[in-house]
């Protein structure tokens, strides 16, 4: 084997064809057939998908500038990966469990947590604001790959628990080089768990491409650990919510884990932190906007008439007043007491954190008696 | 009949039978703890009797088995699982510290992480690199975990069921030198102390030792060698939290302390106990609280093994020590 010593590729591996991707609906709007994935949609689901999309990412855009005005310490922002996000979302059944990663503000939607509770990590007030067991949506994990295996556990619990749940687990292309994650996946299939691995490859790992990452696509690792591995075009809504539907059958009926490699694009930054025209060129950002994921399910409405200007119109404004809601309600967020610190550290009572509390209290005292 | 004499690998058997009994939802995990019984036998014929689905055989991926029995208790399951040894936690140890430790803190208290992992820990055993170290301390350093220590067969009976009955996470620390060694286990939980008491295991009143898991033994063989003082023996079980009672009585009355543990002594556990009786019993001090433990090198190779680990000679010594001061 030789390697590019200017890009550390192994060379021979660019010869390889193009890897199958899942499609139902093409960047144009137009609807194609697979052979093995369908979606039967009303056109108020497909409706709903659309408005899902659209008000995520504004609910995405406003936060992005209450980072810039200092309202929130940083965002990671899913701008791009909505049809990844909204499409697996709704493949979801009540009693299933999502693990996100931190990006999945479209899939915490999905599963009704109130925006702004994903807000309060992100501005500082908590570390996750949300009941995960109400919401069936796990708190969101910062260290990366670590909740693939929370979530193989999990599915190993609804195993022992004979009921058909699934459990459904998020994180990104740089994830896959993580040891917890191919353990998850070694774990998984030898437990025959009913878990569904839903890969958003959304081709940048802060400032490292793919091919740092892997010299495969990332869809055909599954097959080395024993189950399948599918690619599936993240920007299109129905794909993503055709392939997670069937593999979280899949995972219901006995056939135990898959992995979905959704493949979309980062549009922003990595986090408000990052400046992606470092290490990446605007025409690639610019082909992508051609595949945009809301601008097809528009197309798509409008050419099969399902939709007029008026419901369009409609949904902006709901996004619209949606957007500033969150505002409001982010901005009204109080600040915790300092005695949240030791809160909720251990369900018991523990003598050296009740001591610290409370010698820290009566230091904060001091202060009031000075100042009286 | 509410005694009788087994190992300290016995009577933790025993004990995680009777907790699986009482509770449907516990399970255990691990390298081999399925036929084999665990490498010490701990979980010697439990498969057999709860079947392949509480006793699971896990892969060799020791951040898988943390990693997954959090997803198990996030489940509601109670997941015991087995470290085979100390030196091997490490893989796991992101796990342990910022998924488990933090859960119940970050989803504001709605989360209970039911998770209990036991480490066989510490040398003696003429074993091989990472099979004898004792790596207590990284664990006392992370708020959210309780960390304890059994040194005797009742303890090691009474303390796993109150690991596995706590509803936080729990590290707990088995003397794996003393596995083999008999005594009475009383099977009566309501005689037990509760789980994060220290208890005096000699009382004496010249001198105090501090000491948990196989150091015990060590400082209550020092005890009983030294015929000219009377030393008392606290076996600080629960380091965290830790009985601060219980340490402070001890050495307000006998008003000298050495603290003992195979770890090594710089940034050790034993710092935190010297410092706290420094601050809580200044003025009751003879002299200064002196620690024996590892040296603060890696762990030397076995031969070498009974020089780096505390004996009864280097206990005595340290005695002396404080009453030369």
């Amino acid at each position: 084997m030789t390697v590019d010593a200017a890009r550390g590729a192994p060379l021979g591996t660019v010869a390889e064809p193009p890897p199958e991707l899942v499609q139902l609906l093409t960047p144009e709007g137009e609807r194609v057939e697979h052979p093995d994935y369908d979606v039967d949609l009303t056109a108020d689901e497909i409706k709903g998908l659309y408005r899902d999309l659209v008000i995520v990412r504004r609910l995405d855009a406003e936060a992005l500038a209450l980072t810039r005005q200092g309202e929130l310490g940083v965002w990671a922002s899913l701008l791009g990966q909505e049809a990844a996000q909204i499409g697996s979302g709704r493949a979801l059944r009540p009693t299933d469990m999502a693990f996100p990663s931190y990006r999945e503000h479209g899939v915490a939607w999905c599963r009704d947590v109130d925006p702004v509770k994903v807000l309060g990590l992100f501005r500082g007030v908590n570390h996750a604001g949300w009941d995960p067991k109400e919401h069936r949506f796990h708190l969101y994990t910062i260290v990366i790959g670590s909740q693939t295996l929370h979530a193989t556990g999990y599915a190993m619990g609804i195993q022992r628990d004979g009921v058909e749940d699934a459990a459904i687990v998020y994180f990104g292309d740089g994830a896959t080089s993580e040891g917890d994650v191919n353990e998850s996946f070694v774990w998984s299939a030898a437990q025959n768990a009913p878990i569904v691995f839903f890969c958003q490859n959304n081709q940048w790992a802060i400032s490292e491409p793919l091919e740092r990452q892997s010299r495969i696509p990332l869809y055909r690792r599954a097959e080395g650990f024993g189950f399948p591995g599918v690619r599936v075009d993240g920007n299109d809504v129905f794909a993503c919510l055709a392939v997670t539907k069937k593999a979280l059958d899949n995972a219901r009926s006995g056939q135990g884990p898959t992995l979905i490699e959704a493949f979309t694009y980062r549009m922003g930054a990595h986090t408000t932190t990052d400046d992606p025209t470092r290490y990446r060129l605007q025409a690639e950002l610019e082909a992508w906007k051609l595949k945009d994921p809301i601008e097809r399910v528009k197309a798509y409405l409008v050419k099969s008439q399902m939709a007029d200007k008026e419901f369009f119109d409609a949904i902006d404004a709901e996004a619209k007043a949606v957007g500033s809601d969150l505002r409001r309600r982010c901005l009204e967020l109080p600040d915790p007491e300092a005695t949240a610190i030791w809160d909720n550290v251990y369900a018991t009572e523990h003598s050296l954190l009740a001591a610290e509390r409370a010698q820290f209290t009566s230091y904060l005292g001091s202060f009031e008696e000075v100042s009286r | 009949m509410s005694t009788e004499t087994l190992s300290l690998s016995r009577a933790m058997n025993e004990g995680l039978r009777k907790a699986m009994e009482n509770d449907p939802k516990v399970v255990v995990m691990g390298e081999d703890v399925g036929k084999l019984g665990g490498v010490f036998r701990v979980t010697d014929g439990l498969q057999k009797d709860f079947g392949e689905n509480r006793v699971i055989d896990t892969p060799l991926a020791e951040s898988g088995i943390v990693g997954t029995a959090i997803g198990l208790a996030l489940r509601g399951y109670r997941p015991v699982c087995e470290i085979q040894f100390d030196g091997f936690v490490f893989p796991a140890f992101n796990q342990i510290t910022s998924q488990l430790a933090k859960m119940r803190m970050r989803s504001l208290g709605t989360l209970e992480l039911p998770v209990v992992i036991r480490i066989p820990f510490g040398g003696g055993i003429g074993a091989v690199e990472h099979h004898s170290e004792s790596p207590e301390a990284y664990f006392t350093h992370t708020g959210g975990l309780r960390v304890v220590s059994c040194s005797n067969p009742s303890d090691a009976y009474t303390m796993i069921q109150q690991a596995i009955s706590c509803p936080d996470p729990v590290i707990f620390f088995e003397p794996k030198r003393r596995y083999w060694d008999k005594a009475p286990v009383d099977f009566d939980l309501a005689n037990a102390a509760p789980f994060e008491q220290a208890v005096v295991a000699r009382e004496g009143t010249d001198a105090t030792l501090l000491a948990y898991g196989p150091m015990v033994k060590t400082c209550l063989e020092a005890a009983q060698a030294d015929e000219d003082r009377s030393i008392e023996v606290v076996d600080i079980r629960s380091l965290n939290p830790l009985d601060e009672a219980t340490v402070l009585e001890s050495v307000r009355k006998t008003g000298r302390c050495v603290v003992v543990h195979e770890a090594p002594v710089f940034s050790g556990y034993g710092a935190e106990l010297a410092a706290r009786i420094t601050e809580k019993a200044f003025y009751h001090l003879e002299a200064p609280v002196l620690r024996v433990g590892g040296f603060s090198t890696p762990y030397p190779p076995s031969r070498l093994e009974d020089h780096y680990l505390p004996d009864l000679d280097r206990v005595l010594d340290a005695v002396d020590r404080t009453f030369a001061w």
